[in-house]
């Protein structure tokens, strides 16, 4: 099988992801996606120069909503989801550094 | 008394000198946040202000099994603005950015990328000059995080709290072309887009409540050079006055980096207000980090041709059109005519005009005397009708101010409110033989009046234009009081 993605590549992905993985994971996950990208690179090997690239798979657009307020969620019943409420907001870790 | 024109901005920008020979090449990214009632997918209400957490709902909370549906009120705003600065309205899609990072609970931002809604438009800045715009594009906002610990700073924070009231309100992001030369012209865009977007009624952009943001990508080059060298993107600018500061800085910091070496490294940067100066942020993630696709979840937008001629045909006047108008109609100067239409006040003042009034006269009332929100209660007949009554001398300036007080509280007619306040017009002949007393008993001061040297003669004109003022609790014109004087001097 043709190396359709390199080691370098799944240890970038994963730092993106913020995906700790050991040694072992990463030559397993390069391989299975080097396999999924093979299946992608039969189509690729179709001739599609004159085909409109497709957006969605239905023929729909403009599919929208009127502008009008509904409900939100009780704030209880949100925060009781977040592993770690503090003051009605979601506590997370610094360690994410800045925003990309 | 006579007042000052009306003033103009409050610090003049001062143009700083970059060294001999180096060019400032600067493109801004603004976000504006759309005035919708409601988030860009959801029917989250959205509002500035609210307790942290309380409008949100499963879509913008990103919770697994809900599904975005487009806002039409976002769309219209977005094409609304689109045409304001002449873009040409697209058939556009949506499409995910990717990025680890808890500000949005889904894992991804639903913006635009190589479909924008708007294209190839342009902002002409009061000046005449013309900056070009690269897109305008619909996105959702982010959620709010606060850095708790290490002085609020982000790299040192013990942890952060993360508010998702604003995840998910519709923004339009305008992106300039790299065509400011100046930071008085990247302070200019950001005003001319900030009038645009008032009088179109695409965002109320109040700067400090973050409803209109600004980012810079700031890079130098030798003048004469049409290179486009490595850029920085400077973010957190909160102010007009930060915006000149930070760029000014951020070019300074790369001609250094030019001069003694390989020049800046592409990066983003933070403006510190406190320190006055940018500090890196991490290095910019590639495009393709991003990695960008079209959003599966949302169908792509395609406007009718009749839709955007509607647009075309209900766009109200914009700024520039109406700074025209009341200037050609008031005579008065830019400045002014600049404050008046951000206030949303040129149709009072033009309608005064049409109904008598004196065109300068009235332009300097309002500019110093109506800097309201609400001056529903004056109409231009007594508006006009208040200014005539200075103009022929009924109310001094001072007067004059007091009843639009009035007007603005009560409405009604000024004549009315003048004689209430007890504001009778003074007899000339009342106040000369006042002078006349004053003369006689301040000999010294009126033979420096009168001496020749014109800093005395201002000084003493100030002299006994106070004293009348005394004598009359206020009540006198002070420009009456000084044409009598000059009057009584040379006969």
């Amino acid at each position: 099988m043709a190396e359709r993605l390199t080691r370098d590549e799944v240890v970038h992905v994963a730092r993106l992801a913020r995906l700790e993985l050991a040694e072992d994971e990463i030559d397993r996950f390069t391989q299975q996606l080097g396999a999924i990208l093979e299946h992608a690179a039969d189509v690729e090997a179709l001739e599609v120069t004159d085909v409109e690239p497709t957006s969605h798979p239905l023929p729909l657009s403009n599919v929208m909503r009127a502008d009008v307020v509904s409900e939100s969620l009780d704030r209880d019943d949100v925060m009781a989801q977040a592993p770690v409420p503090q003051d009605g907001q979601f506590r997370v870790p610094p360690v994410l550094g800045e925003r990309p | 008394m006579s007042e000052p024109a009306p003033a103009a901005t409050p610090e003049t920008p001062v143009e700083p000198a970059l060294p001999e020979g180096w060019e400032l090449v600067v493109g801004l990214e603004v976000h504006v946040e759309l005035d919708t009632a409601t988030k860009l997918f959801c029917g989250c209400v959205n509002r500035f202000g609210s307790e942290p957490n309380t409008n949100v709902c499963p879509t913008c909370l990103g919770l697994p099994g809900s599904l975005p549906v487009m806002n039409e009120r976002a769309v219209e705003l977005a094409m609304i603005l689109g045409r304001a600065l002449g873009c040409q309205v697209n058939r556009s899609v949506m499409a995910r950015k990717n990025y680890f990072y808890p500000d949005m609970p889904k894992d991804f931002q639903t913006t635009q990328y190589d479909q924008p809604t708007n294209s190839e438009g342009e902002l002409e800045l009061a000046d005449g000059f013309v900056v070009g715009v690269e897109r305008a594009h619909i996105e959702e906002d982010t959620g709010k995080s606060v850095h708790v610990g290490g002085g609020g700073r982000i790299n040192e924070a013990v942890y952060s709290l993360v508010d998702y009231n604003r995840a998910g309100v519709p923004l339009i992001e305008i992106v300039s072309k790299p065509d400011i030369r100046t930071i008085e012209h990247a302070r200019n865009y950001v005003e001319e887009l900030r009038a645009i977007v008032v009088a179109t009624g695409v965002s109320d952009a109040r700067m400090e409540e973050g409803s209109i943001r600004v980012d810079a990508n700031v890079s130098v080059r030798r003048h004469g050079s049409s290179e486009l060298r490595t850029r920085c993107e400077i973010k957190n600018i909160n102010s007009l006055r930060s915006l000149g500061r930070a760029i000014e800085h951020e070019a300074l910091r790369q001609i250094d980096l030019w001069t003694t070496g390989d020049g800046p490294q592409q990066q983003t940067r933070h403006w510190d207000e406190d320190a006055g100066r940018t500090t890196p942020g991490r290095s910019k993630e590639d495009a393709d980090d991003y990695r960008y696709f079209q959003e599966p979840d949302l169908v792509p937008l395609d406007p009718a041709p009749a839709t955007i001629a509607a647009i075309d045909e209900a766009m109200p006047p914009l700024p520039a059109a109406r700074r025209a108008t009341l200037r050609a109609a008031t005579g008065a100067d830019i400045d002014a005519v600049r404050i008046l239409v951000e206030r949303g006040q040129d149709a009072l003042a033009i309608a005064a005009v049409e109904a008598g009034a004196d065109g300068a006269k009235t332009v300097t009332r309002l500019v110093n005397d109506l800097a309201v929100d609400d001056w529903s209660k004056v109409d231009a007949e007594s508006l006009a009708a208040l200014v005539q009554m200075e103009s022929n001398g009924e109310l001094s300036a001072s007067q004059a101010k007091q009843v639009l007080g009035d007007l603005l509280e009560q409405g009604g007619d000024p004549a009315a409110h003048a004689a209430t306040r007890g504001f009778e017009a003074m007899d000339t002949t009342e106040l000369e033989s006042l002078l006349d007393q004053l003369i006689d008993d301040s000999p010294g001061e009126w033979s420096r009046y009168c001496g020749g040297d014109e800093g005395d003669r201002k000084k003493m004109q100030g002299f006994f234009t106070g004293r009348v003022m005394k004598a009359t609790r206020g009540q006198a014109d002070g420009k009456v009081v000084a044409q009598l004087l000059a009057k009584r001097s040379s006969s």
